[in-house]
């Protein structure tokens, strides 16, 4: 490619290193960015895009190498400095104040004063002003808790531009967004881009991913791969370029998971008029051995109540669950486990993972729990149980010593799947596995899976991703506003048969 | 989304009452502490018939000005999710201090000034401890708490009789205004409490405050001066305790190192009743004002009642956990959202 050297980069950081313990995870790389382009930064989760990221904004200090912005070269020790030098970041878990005002949230620390004290209606017209510079009108003495996390994006993005930040960095910030809050963001990025605001775009989604990006930037394992057009960069390149492999593996996942199942038994759990006032209105859901059924809806259309609910995690007020066709009484998440069904959260940091704990006590925690505390995992057993599971999911690194909390996300995700499979059950439900975590660690656990179930392991799988859920699922049930709407059989269904079966149910509503 | 929603249409009571949960829904706590007060200054003019009477109701800020002192500053140490547990102990070492210091012929514009800055430094203290050797706020403060009582015993094992007339004319002064009484002690008290309220409402520090209490790793990353922030929360509160040193001092009459021995835990209660939560980022330094009172408008009422002044602690911990449990309530429901 050819550099346009007429235009002079806003960020030029040249061979930054960075070095953790025991792992370089920044090994010399080049990485410039254009005011108003929209620069993406792919790689899998451990690549260090993240790391790029933070030593950019001033989070962590580095090894080596110089950064430059606006041609002069700078260090950032705190995130303040960096804001102070226009460089702003929007992060995944919006870090925002949901205890004060929309107002207060874009305008805290800049507030217009007057003799000293804060002008509080200066506060609300500046904040009001800024948010209707991103094409939002909303009530800014409201609280920021009150609002959609997709609107609280917004207020952050806002808060950035206060600063007058030539630099807006926005890591994974679709990722709990739906497709029209999507729209609206990209709104406001394809805005900003035009205004000549630099954008540095981190996400999972490919399609995003293109649809908005003008550079793409490949880190792996540290290194950099290369930094090309998006519009020189077909999208196969791209994945081989991220995974370092060539990958047929979707391809090849989508083939396994393409059989016919046994509905003629009884199923492994049967739940029937299973609700909720006010939760989730009562819904029937069997599920057969050998068989994925993915569960398909919006954020919030109930999909991951309707398995709370059947595990136990929730209390139902109606209907009932039977296991291979006796009723079972599912209180709490323990009958659940006594039956051998397993549920792996959607919120893995604060319901699954033990981040101060090793690879290794995570993986056992399961079985331990399961028989009590008396008879410990031990020993020998235990080394083998942990180093058979890790195999089979490839955890990496292979070492089992290693804190939780020091793995990427791919990887803890892995281990929360060892920790359940060890378990043997019968049932396991996996309420999105594969968010916020790269290809490469998506296509190993949807292979686990397709393995599982095609071993006789009964799945609920459940996915904002509805690719994931079409390749994965021999049935799909179609869930929208607290309701299960229907099912699918996914032999014959593609993603567009599940978009139109929701959105064919939102006209009826409308209507 | 919402973000369509300005159309002004005229507006029903549902709109108006969504609107306002939606902009002031940490003020609920407080009207809730407000509504107690109300219910049971009513209920003890109901009963005793001479409840509501200046004489009363003007006692209830001058016995309670030292309560009053220590919850402001406890309020902005709450509010960054952080605790205090070493006020009392801090009030009794500072008013022993100054006892002692006053009886050796120390001029009292020497006295008072040491007596806040020995508040300060143990808050200082306590708010490096948690800073910078990342110990919970819990633990530092017990640490900060032995340290003051064990330097009150050190200063003296007695009481100490304070004469100078400046320090009991803080609390002996009293002006008459038909029939209400204010003495400088209370004065303070309600300075202490404007200054708490417009520091917290009106400055950029007191903003940083509430921001840490939302969430203190947000605050850091929205490049919020966190560190300062906290130092000066913990100092303030330790300042507060010194001052409520010397208006205890002058309420006593006297200095003695075992005074205040459980007020923290009072100052906390007014505090929690007054609407803050414990986990912090949401709470108003009149809503303090508001549970010091409920805890004062019981105690005169058991005093009234001529029962032990123990139902005035078993009442004030019935009312806590009401009121802890109420909280939990409206955090779970927000969260649920």
């Amino acid at each position: 490619m050819t550099e346009d050297t007429a235009v002079r980069p806003i960020v030029a950081m040249t061979g930054i290193t960075i070095r953790f313990p025991g792992v370089l995870a920044l090994d010399g790389v080049d990485f410039s960015l254009r005011p108003g382009e929209v620069h993406a930064l792919m790689g899998e989760n451990g690549a260090g895009k993240s790391t790029l990221i933070k030593a950019l904004t001033g989070v962590y200090s580095i090894d080596g190498g110089s950064i430059e912005v606006d041609g002069e070269p700078r260090s950032f020790s705190t995130t303040a400095d960096a804001q102070a030098a226009g460089i702003s970041t929007v992060y995944q878990e919006v870090n925002l104040l949901p205890n004060l005002s929309v107002g207060e949230n874009v305008m805290l620390g800049h507030e217009p004063r007057r003799a000293g004290r804060i002008d509080w209606r200066g506060v609300h017209a500046e904040a009001a002003e800024h948010l209707s510079n991103l094409g939002v009108t909303i009530d800014t003495r409201s609280l920021l808790s009150s609002h959609s996390i997709a609107l609280q994006q917004l207020v952050a993005i806002s808060r950035a531009m206060v600063t007058d930040s030539k630099v807006l960095v926005l890591d994974e910030p679709t990722s709990s967004l739906d497709r029209s809050e999507v729209e609206q963001l990209f709104g406001v990025v394809r805005d900003l881009r035009d205004r000549g605001v630099a954008i540095i775009f981190v996400s999972h989604f490919l399609d995003q991913v293109y649809e908005i990006s003008d550079r793409i930037t490949v880190l792996r394992n540290g290194k950099l791969v290369g930094t090309s057009a998006a519009a020189d960069l077909p999208r196969g390149e791209l994945v081989s370029q991220m995974l370092g492999r060539v990958v047929d593996e979707f391809e090849n996942i989508s083939r396994a998971a393409d059989r016919q199942v046994d509905r003629t038994g009884t199923p492994v759990v049967s739940a029937t008029g299973l609700g909720r006032r006010g939760v989730l209105e009562p819904a029937d859901l069997d599920v057969f051995d050998g068989e994925v059924v993915g569960i398909a809806g919006l954020l919030g259309s109930g999909r991951t109540e309707l398995v709370r609910l059947l595990y136990g995690a929730d209390h139902a007020d109606s209907g009932r669950v039977a296991v291979r066709g006796s009723t079972v009484r599912v209180a709490t998440p323990r009958h659940a486990i006594e039956h051998r069904i397993a549920f792996s959260s959607e919120d893995r940091r604060a319901e699954g993972i033990i981040g101060d704990l090793t690879v290794a006590e995570n993986i056992v925690l399961g079985i331990q729990a399961r028989r009590g505390w008396l008879r410990k995992v031990g020993g020998s057993e235990k080394e083998t149980i942990v180093s058979e599971y890790m195999a089979a999911l490839g955890v990496r690194p292979a070492d089992p010593s290693m804190l939780v909390k020091n793995l990427s996300g791919g990887n803890q995700q892995k281990v929360l799947l060892a920790r359940w499979l060890a378990t043997a059950p019968q049932l396991i439900i996996l309420d999105e596995p594969t968010r916020g975590i790269d290809v490469g660690a998506k296509a190993d656990i949807q292979r686990k899976v397709t393995e599982l179930a095609a071993d006789g392991l009964a799945v609920v799988f459940i996915s904002s991703e509805l690719e994931e859920v079409v390749r994965l699922a021999q049935r799909i049930v179609v869930m929208r506003d607290r309701r299960k709407i229907g099912e699918l059989d996914a032999h014959d269904s593609s993603v567009d048969d599940v978009v139109a079966a929701i959105a064919a149910e939102a006209r009826e509503a409308v209507a | 989304m919402s973000a369509a929603t300005s159309t002004r249409i005229p507006e029903g009571i549902g709109t108006r009452v969504r609107r306002f949960t939606s902009r002031r829904a940490s003020w609920i706590p407080v009207f809730a502490a407000l509504g107690i007060l109300l219910a049971l200054l009513l209920a003890g003019q109901a009963y005793f018939g001479n409840f509501l009477t200046p004489r009363v109701l003007s006692s209830l800020l001058l016995d309670n000005a030292y309560l009053l002192i220590l919850a402001v500053g406890m309020t902005f140490v709450i509010l960054t999710a952080g605790i205090d547990l070493s006020v009392g102990a801090v009030l009794a070492f500072t008013a022993i201090m100054g006892a002692r210091m006053l009886s050796e012929g120390v001029p009292v514009v020497v006295v008072i000034p040491v007596m806040l800055i020995g508040g300060a430094l143990i808050g200082l203290l306590i708010g490096v401890l948690i800073q910078f050797f990342d110990v919970q706020p819990f633990i530092a403060s017990l640490a900060g708490m032995f340290a003051a009582r064990g330097l009150a015993f050190l200063v003296s094992l007695s009481s100490i009789k304070v004469e100078d007339p400046a320090i009991l004319w803080l609390q002996t002064k009293l002006f008459n205004i038909d029939g209400w009484y204010l003495s400088p002690t209370g004065v303070i008290a309600l300075l202490v409490v404007a200054a708490g309220a417009l520091v917290l409402q009106f400055t950029r520090f007191g903003r940083t405050i509430y921001a840490i209490g939302g969430n203190e790793q947000s605050a850091r990353l929205m490049g919020l001066p966190v560190v300062r922030t906290k130092l000066l929360a913990y100092i303030i509160c330790g300042t507060c305790a010194g001052l409520a040193g010397v208006v205890f001092t002058a309420y006593q009459g006297a200095g003695y190192p075992l005074n205040g021995i459980g007020t923290e835990l009072d100052t906390i209660a007014a505090v929690v009743i007054g609407g803050t939560l414990l986990t912090g980022g949401s709470g108003f330094v009149l809503g303090s004002m508001i549970g010091v009172f409920v805890y004062g408008t019981i105690k005169t009422a058991i005093s009234f009642l001529g029962a032990e002044q123990s139902w005035t602690r078993i009442t004030i911990g019935a009312l806590l956990l009401v009121f802890v449990v109420v909280q939990r309530v409206i955090v779970s429901r927000s969260s649920r959202r």
